[in-house]
């Protein structure tokens, strides 16, 4: 029955438990890794490995673009892809709130493996807890994921360099704005969908064409204002960027406008910023337009010697202003 | 975008910026009563485009800011009461009163809840009914009407667990206040857009008239701010200040007759403490006692400690136009976005976290 829910029971260890996990996770999710269902997956692997694991408390966990499933797949897959390396197998660890129903919980499951199916990862190890109404909101899934780093390929927020380009792959705030817009509290109806997406194809295309990527990073919480802040800081360089280059959606635009947010701190889900040569920015940039999820890509600016650590931009009006990384909290629980 | 776009026009702000410098012959200090306006003005760099003889002041306008440390102490004292959900415009969460923040007291479990209205106020009440649902009423006269819309609303439905801290405040009365204390000797004001949708602009005339102070109503974008800049100086220029509006999609003289009727219904004319400037008769609003009963400060006892002010905290004084962020010592070292003493760092609108998050000094 679809609109049973799900009880404390179902993490037990039980009979239940083994039912809600064969039933519901096994069919969809399947894998000969997976299936096994040993204590851990058991795998070879070899060369320079990449690991990384991320928390997803997305609220709500439904949101126009995606959810929470497509999101802990996208975001951890992400995670890889920055550091310039392959994603190969993720592992899946739900905690539910009691009170969530089994329709609910089915239509995440399907996220994952769609999203997993497109990005070309397995989930090969899982657990599933169940915890008091209260304890949770609905949904966490916390997902780690292993990729092996190509040779050739050394990619650190540390190694911008004077000179270098700055491209952006697309529309900024799709993310952040898409899940506000269904708060609870401040529905408004914006015409914008979550950019959530695997970016490793995007990644290794743009691999494909230049070794000479020296930084790359997806502009997640705190939105592209503090990735920015953050390679100038580690690099030890100036960001400079222009107000004019930047896309933005209109409806994204309007949404800020009206809940006065700056759309430079706004989160994104699908987007990454990549610090490249100069001599190879044009081509990498050609080469990202031809992918779906960078056809908005541009260059927005570059990497100076002046103002060590911070980064500036050129208003519309000519001018110019700091971009100083997101204080506090500007949209709560977004991803 | 339709309504933003052509007023961010490059073009067209150098044209007018260029009509600025032929016409400004001697030292001209304006100042922007709005908070809207100053962070508008900052995140355009809209400054650096001034000839050097126009001085641009910020102003008092800016409601979180103005909102005095004892006002603060109320809402927390509030909330730390037993079944009370507090509602609240985001921007007061963080802001620091004599003991504590909003923010301190939800994560010492109170129940506070950041809305975007009053309507998303009534609606917890609503879904709450037996909790008492307390929504704290900040604001200037742009604010006040939808504040009363609620409490008739409310009335109406027969909602009986809401309630209102009323801390509404007043422009025009501020304003005197500010022109008083002749700290400043302005030559002109930049006066505030959405205050002046509702109130229009009559309520002006008396500062051209007994101060010989220009005043242009002005909206948000960097080309409504630099006409106004222009009319402003225009003005001063041949000696004949008066009231204009630059702001005539959103302004009309009379203001809004529906707006202003409701405030009146709801709310008369108090006395309001401004913080860094003391208590001004006048200047603020309170809850007719036809309505007391919608009035939290009437339907709760609270006991509050002396009230205490931060050290070294200039807020006052930035808010009266008398210094700038800039002078202040604690600022970027001590008071930060992140760890703020006063409340200029901490609003959206302030001051000081406009100069912080776009300065380039």
């Amino acid at each position: 029955m679809d609109d049973e829910t799900i009880l404390l029971a179902h993490g037990s260890g039980s009979r239940l438990s083994h039912e809600l996990i064969e039933k519901n996770f096994l069919p969809i999710l399947t894998n000969p890794l997976l299936a096994k269902l040993d204590d851990s997956a058991v795998f070879d692997l070899s060369g320079r490995l990449a690991f990384t694991t991320d928390s997803y408390v997305v609220s709500p966990i439904f949101f126009p673009g995606g959810d929470i499933g497509k999101l802990a797949v996208c975001g951890t897959v992400n995670d890889l892809s920055m550091s310039g390396s392959v994603p190969l197998y993720l592992s899946l660890s739900l905690i539910i709130e009691e009170g969530l129903t089994l329709s609910e919980l089915k239509k995440v499951v399907s996220s994952v493996k769609a999203a997993a199916e497109e990005a070309g990862v397995n989930i090969v190890t899982g657990d599933t807890k169940v915890v008091n109404r209260g304890s949770a909101d609905k949904l966490f899934i916390n997902t780690s994921g292993i990729g092996i780093i190509p040779e050739g390929i050394d990619i650190s927020g540390a190694n911008a360099k004077v000179g270098d380009k700055i491209i952006l792959s697309g529309t900024i705030g799709d993310h952040g704005i898409a899940v506000m817009s269904q708060r609870e509290g401040l529905k408004f109806s914006v015409p914008v969908q979550s950019d959530c997406a695997p970016l490793n194809k995007l990644v290794s295309d743009m691999l494909k064409t230049s070794l000479k990527i020296n930084c790359l990073r997806d502009p997640t919480r705190g939105g592209l204002a503090t990735t920015l802040n953050e390679f100038a800081r580690q690099s030890q360089v100036g960001i400079s960027i222009e107000e004019e280059k930047i896309p933005a959606r209109e409806g994204v635009r309007a949404a800020c406008e009206l809940l006065g947010f700056d759309p430079l701190y706004v989160a994104n889900e699908g987007k990454l910023v990549a610090i490249v040569a100069p001599s190879d920015a044009g081509k990498i940039l050609a080469k990202m337009k031809r992918n779906k999820y960078g056809t908005d890509a541009a260059i927005i600016g570059e990497v100076t010697d002046a103002h060590k650590g911070k980064v500036i931009m050129k208003t519309r009006l000519g001018a110019s202003r700091i971009v100083d990384m997101l204080s506090g909290e500007l949209l709560p629980r977004i991803c | 975008m339709k309504f933003i776009d052509e007023f961010r026009d490059v073009e067209l702000a150098k044209k007018v910026v260029s009509r600025i410098k032929q016409i400004s012959t001697r030292p001209t200090r304006l100042m922007e009563f709005c908070g809207g306006h100053t962070v508008s003005i900052m995140r355009s760099g809209l400054r650096q485009l001034l000839p050097p003889t126009v001085e641009m002041l910020s102003g008092p306008g800016c409601p979180v800011c103005v909102t005095a440390n004892a006002d603060i102490d109320k809402a927390i004292a509030l909330a730390h009461l037993p079944d009370v959900i507090v509602t609240t415009f985001g921007d007061m969460m963080k802001v620091p009163g004599s003991y504590s923040s909003l923010q301190q007291a939800r994560a010492a479990e109170a129940d506070i809840r950041i809305v975007y209205s009053t309507q998303d106020a009534l609606q917890i009440a609503r879904d709450n009914p037996t909790q008492s649902v307390i929504f704290i009423g900040i604001g200037f006269e742009t604010t006040a009407p939808t504040i009363a819309a609620s409490i008739l609303q409310a009335e109406n439905e027969g909602i009986k667990n809401y309630y209102v801290l009323c801390l509404s405040k007043l422009c025009p009365p501020i304003m005197k206040a500010l022109l008083d204390l002749g700290e400043l000797k302005l030559d002109g004001i930049v006066c505030p857009g959405h205050v002046s949708v509702i109130i229009g602009s009559h309520p002006y005339e008396f500062i051209p008239r007994d101060y010989g102070v220009a005043c242009v109503v002005s909206g948000f974008e960097p080309l409504d701010i630099l006409l106004s800049v222009e009319m402003l100086v225009a003005q001063i220029e041949s000696g004949k200040p008066k009231v204009e509006i630059a702001y005539r999609r959103g302004v009309k003289p009379e203001g809004n007759k529906t707006a202003l009727e409701l405030m009146d219904r709801v709310f008369q004319v108090d006395s309001a403490d401004w913080r860094g400037i003391g208590v001004v008769p006048a200047s603020g609003l309170k809850i007719r006692k036809k309505f007391e009963r919608f009035d939290a400060e009437q339907a709760f006892s609270i006991t509050l400690e002396p009230v205490r002010e931060a050290k070294g905290c200039i807020c006052g004084d930035i808010l009266r136009g008398v210094k700038t962020p800039l002078d202040c010592k604690l600022f970027r070292k001590v008071c930060t976005p992140e760890h703020p003493v006063g409340p200029c760092m901490v609003s959206s609108e302030g001051s000081c976290a406009a100069y912080y998050q776009y300065g380039t000094e």
